[in-house]
């Protein structure tokens, strides 16, 4: 057997993170390369481990719900969401009308903010630096919501188990409208930037196609699934906290590349306005917490709940053995299951679309390690 | 032929620039001037705790039921108490608050059944040590005293 030398190699092996800028986070991915091609990558994560799921096992149930933001933390208020209502089943009971629709326009508001924040990184790893300035600006006017009303900005607690602990402040809705008005000019103003530019589109067109059945077999969810065509969502599917009573479409795509990908989420950010303002319109008057005891006790058995988070099913299994704290906690996140598609999307393409990739997949490496 | 046009004159990229170049104007210039000029946070701003102290006796509201500390994710609000033997009421003797492991999270303002426990508007809490991040009872209740830059 002839001795190989590093010359005579076809596969040259390069580590891309965990340190790189466009890995979002602390994402390492071993790029197996032939020239500028890759022939496979494989994925290292870790890096962001901090133990949640365990964290919850010895918490009790109120104590938990500020850990969930710290998961996803550009999508902080639907993590709380999913964490209420997972536990609020378990409970059997619901929240009243009034913390519902507020939970509504909070985590809407949240899915902008998320996926403007998405929109500028895509962007900046693309080299279109601009928009992410922008997109911070007018996300700057979603956070300043939620500060006033419960006075944090990016780890909000907004939503307590069993209705929420804050009363909407006194100009919550003149604010909420503003902001919808704000924001649709600006999305029209992105568009402008991106959505016609020819480097842009030359960038993401036919780059990490993913058909409908891949997506299927691989578990993807959220915006990756509905741009290969799939009209799936789960506000839809199986509505939570009164999605049933909004009128709003499923914006889907045809090919299942980064374009139409990036063209569904500028589109559910204005179907997001859209529920808003119907949302805003009519907050029922009523109390906004459910009558629950102040020691919570679930009763014995298992409870799995996902929401559509702004990154896809979001799911919170839990099981309680009848004392404060669960059994066991176990999330479902989105990103961490979307990422398991990257080698599919990547194998084939250039090194500089993988940049492109796993833009598009949206992940927060908080939640992928958790 | 349209779309010949506008590939020849590269309208695709102007009108990007013409956003881009919008913003140039005096007008739309966001920076804020921290030391010098500083935020106005939220009425409910979620920062720096207090431990408040009745205005008209200076005597601390607190009435160490220890429900903050219970209520406390990360345990780390010590309080201690001793009974009055005169008035046979619990008083406080000791109560420590571990900034540096503090999320803000407000589950022990929600917990304080007297308003004593609050989260302040104050959000400059940095200090040189870490044995600085541990706020005794005194510094709970006078709240920090950031240094006030003069420009």
């Amino acid at each position: 057997m002839p001795e190989t030398t590093f010359l005579d190699s076809s596969e040259l092996v390069l580590n891309m993170g965990p340190q790189h800028p466009s890995t979002h986070g602390v994402l390492r991915i071993i790029l197996k390369l032939d020239g500028e091609k890759v022939m496979g990558t494989e994925c290292v994560i870790g890096y962001l481990h901090r133990g949640v799921e365990k964290i919850g096992e010895n918490r009790t149930y109120q104590q938990f719900a500020p850990y969930v933001d710290r998961m996803d933390y550009c999508a902080a208020v639907s993590n709380g969401l999913g964490y209420c209502l997972a536990v609020e089943k378990l409970l059997n009971v619901q929240a009243p009308p009034r913390a519902q629709v507020s939970r509504v326009i909070l985590t809407e508001l949240n899915r902008i903010a998320s996926h403007l924040i998405w929109l500028g990184t895509h962007a900046l790893d693309i080299g279109a630096i601009t928009p992410l300035f922008y997109v911070m600006r007018e996300r700057e006017e979603i956070l300043n919501i939620f500060e006033r009303y419960c006075g944090a900005r990016l780890t909000t607690h907004a939503f307590r188990i069993g209705g929420l602990q804050y009363e909407i402040y006194d100009n919550f809705e003149q604010d909420v409208k503003a902001v919808c008005d704000l924001l649709l000019p600006k999305i029209r103003e992105y568009d402008e930037l991106l959505t016609e530019n020819r480097i842009w589109m030359g960038r993401l067109q036919g780059i990490g196609v993913l058909n409908a059945e891949d997506c299927k077999a691989y578990g993807v969810t959220g915006p990756m699934l509905r741009a290969a065509g799939v009209k799936w969502d789960l506000r839809k599917a199986q509505p939570y906290s009164g999605y049933e009573q909004y009128d709003f479409e499923i914006p889907t795509g045809k090919n299942g590349d980064t374009y139409d990908r990036y063209t569904v989420r500028m589109e559910e950010m204005r179907q997001s306005i859209r529920i808003i303002r119907q949302a805003v319109e009519g907050i029922p008057e009523g109390p906004i917490m459910a009558r629950i005891p102040k020691v919570l006790k679930p009763p014995v058995g298992e409870v799995y709940v996902s929401i559509e988070a702004p990154k896809g099913e979001l799911g919170y299994f839990i099981v309680s053995d009848g004392s404060t704290q669960p059994y066991r906690l176990r999330v479902r996140p989105p990103s961490f299951i979307n990422l398991q598609s990257l080698d599919r999307m990547a194998r084939g393409a250039l090194i500089a679309d993988v940049v492109a990739i796993i833009g598009t997949i949206d992940i927060v490496l908080g939640e992928v390690d958790r | 032929m349209r779309k010949f046009l506008r590939t020849i004159f590269l309208i695709d990229l102007m009108e990007g620039l013409r956003v881009t170049f919008h913003y140039q104007r005096p007008k739309y210039i966001y920076t804020e001037q921290y030391p010098a000029e500083r935020p106005k946070v939220a009425e409910r701003f979620r920062g720096a705790p207090r431990l408040n102290i009745n205005p008209d006796n200076g005597e601390t509201l607190c009435i160490a039921c220890n429900l903050c500390a219970l209520a406390c994710p990360e345990n780390l609000i010590v309080v201690g108490s001793e009974r009055n033997e005169q008035t046979r009421r619990k008083e406080l003797t000791i109560f420590t608050y571990d900034i540096s492991r503090c999320m803000f999270c407000g589950l022990c303002e929600d917990a304080c059944p007297v308003d004593a426990l609050e989260l302040t508007q104050d959000f400059e809490m940095a200090s040189y040590t870490r044995e600085g991040q541990i706020w005794d009872r005194q510094m709970l209740e006078e709240g920090p005293r950031p240094t006030r830059y003069k420009y």
